[in-house]
């Protein structure tokens, strides 16, 4: 049950002959489980999200999902890095955007947009322009887009990459608090440890280019969570361990690109 | 994003009222010198003189027939123009097959002086209204078609994917991102178009037509009225003036997540 990645591999033409961007890569996310990718920068996370996603096609390999009373291709919503607000549409109407492509009324709509923009804390700003908020209050735009579409699957890709850390964690805090109460399947990249040790059922390590699984990590941490309980013995102990795998992986990337 | 402006020591008021007071200064400058018999009246009336003819022939309607021919002319060529450059920018910006087909096509039409078509226009159409419409269309068309275009290739592509990761079919995808996307970037074009179609009105005018500042200018340059023919440029300045405040308000409806605009 869930979404299932196999063998999905991924190259590209280059001038200098084929780039292998992703290698053979298979995971699976169940139903209710919110998983990490984490990894050095340029492995590919992204790309194997945008794979997920549909956006872009694996040149081998295969996603599936096997979600009950969903035939075929589940709704994903993905939440992007930055810039992924359309800055023509007012809060509410970026927030109702999914709805609208799916065809709910416009009330009905209205109602979902406006109860997800007051669970990020937005309700003054309904009817502001991306322009008129800032970065972190974008991004809870999105996040609150991604969720109100009501998606089988929810994707997010470093949505608080570009947020200052204090931001970062009061918004990771609404969205571990929105997502235990909706509980969506969640695939979530980023490349901060604390970040994926925190939000994580299960971290899903990559290596640099080409972009493997190396492993993966069960974070058997209590939920409800909450950001403060990061210096937790157990939470530090998963956190050392993505790090021994992560460092040789990010210092042999420094190596490569000197 | 945000496109207001508070730097260099400066407030707006500030630079208009700087703004005015060069026009001023130029316009006294001139009067002087005219007075003073240092320019030769007849070619260069002295600014009260335009006004007064200005305010007169305006006043007598004579003026006032002759800026509604142009004006009529302007957006009527306007419209046909734009509605066919907009629809073309807008698939051409969003498809790079299309855009390689007929963009060639698009830049060797371009520079042809489109002024230098209207004898073929009136064998076509005879000597009515619509071969002077027709070559205000022509020319509107090009700078709203690239300007269009253009908008919509500078859309981050995110918006697309976004989008499409959202489920929106490609009418919805054309209504929610690539117009909207594009809408500044029309606007400045349109701007352009209308001083474009506005030139090519009064070309015309001045060779083939009976109304129209084109005609005013015309007429009283054989007459040697010079002062009307500096009236009727006053009033094509005026004219441009007033795209210039049409467009800003077009912005303010059609694009409203734009503080200010900027072009």
């Amino acid at each position: 049950m869930g979404l299932e990645c196999r063998d999905v591999g991924l190259v590209y033409p280059a001038r200098t002959g084929e780039i292998r961007a992703l290698d053979r890569i298979s995971f699976r996310v169940a139903e209710h489980e919110f998983v990490c990718l984490v990894g050095p920068s340029g492995c590919g996370k992204t790309t194997l999200l945008k794979i997920v996603a549909g956006l872009l096609s694996p040149s081998s390999g295969e996603i599936r999902y096997r979600i009950p009373g969903v035939d075929g291709a589940p709704r994903c919503a993905m939440a992007f890095q930055e810039h992924g607000v359309f800055p023509w549409m007012t809060v509410l109407e970026n927030v109702a955007f999914g709805l609208e492509m799916r065809g709910v009324p416009r009330a009905e709509r209205r109602s979902r947009a406006l109860s997800f923009i007051e669970q990020v804390g937005l309700a003054p700003f309904t009817d502001n322009y991306p322009h008129e908020l800032s970065v972190g209050m974008r991004q809870r735009v999105s996040i609150a887009r991604a969720f109100a579409t009501d998606p089988e699957v929810l994707l997010m890709d470093e949505p608080f990459g570009s947020i200052d850390a204090m931001t970062k964690m009061i918004l990771q805090q609404e969205l571990l608090r929105i997502w235990f109460a909706h509980r969506k399947m969640v695939l979530y990249v980023t490349h901060d440890i604390e970040e994926a040790v925190l939000l994580a059922d299960r971290v899903l390590v990559m290596t640099g280019r080409p972009g493997r699984i190396l492993e993966e990590i069960p974070v058997p941490l209590p939920r409800p969570r909450d950001p403060r309980d990061r210096d937790a013995a157990e939470s530090i102990r998963i956190k050392e361990h993505v790090w021994s795998l992560l460092e040789k992986e990010v210092a042999g990337g420094l190596v490569r690109n000197a | 994003m945000t496109r207001r402006q508070s730097g260099s020591g400066s407030s707006f008021a500030g630079w208009r009222l700087a703004s005015k007071g060069l026009f001023v200064l130029a316009l006294l400058a001139w009067e002087t010198s005219v007075r003073a018999g240092v320019v030769p009246a007849l070619f260069f009336p002295a600014p009260s003189t335009i006004l007064a003819t200005l305010v007169r022939s305006l006043a007598s309607g004579e003026m006032a027939e002759h800026l509604a021919a142009t004006l009529g002319r302007v957006l009527a060529g306007f419209l046909l123009g734009s509605v066919p450059g907009f629809a073309l920018g807008l698939f051409m910006g969003w498809s790079p097959a299309l855009r390689r087909v007929l963009d060639p096509f698009v830049a060797a039409a371009h520079p042809i002086p489109k002024i230098s078509i209207f004898p073929l226009l009136l064998i076509l159409f005879g000597v009515g209204a619509f071969p002077k419409i027709l070559i205000v269309a022509i020319g509107v068309f090009f700078p709203i078609l690239i300007n269009t275009m253009t908008g919509v290739q500078q859309i981050n592509p995110i918006y697309f994917e976004v989008a499409r990761n959202y489920g929106a079919d490609w009418r919805k995808t054309l209504l929610r991102v690539v117009i909207p996307g594009s809408i500044p970037f029309v606007l400045a074009g349109a701007r352009i178009a209308l001083n474009v179609g506005l030139t090519l009105a009064i070309a015309v005018e001045l060779v083939s037509a009976e109304k129209g500042l084109g005609a005013v200018i015309w007429l009283s340059w054989q007459t040697f009225r010079t002062e009307y023919l500096y009236a009727g440029i006053v009033l094509a300045s005026i004219l441009g003036i007033g795209f210039r405040n049409l467009v800003r308000l077009l912005s303010a409806r059609l694009a409203p997540w734009q503080t200010e605009t900027h072009h």
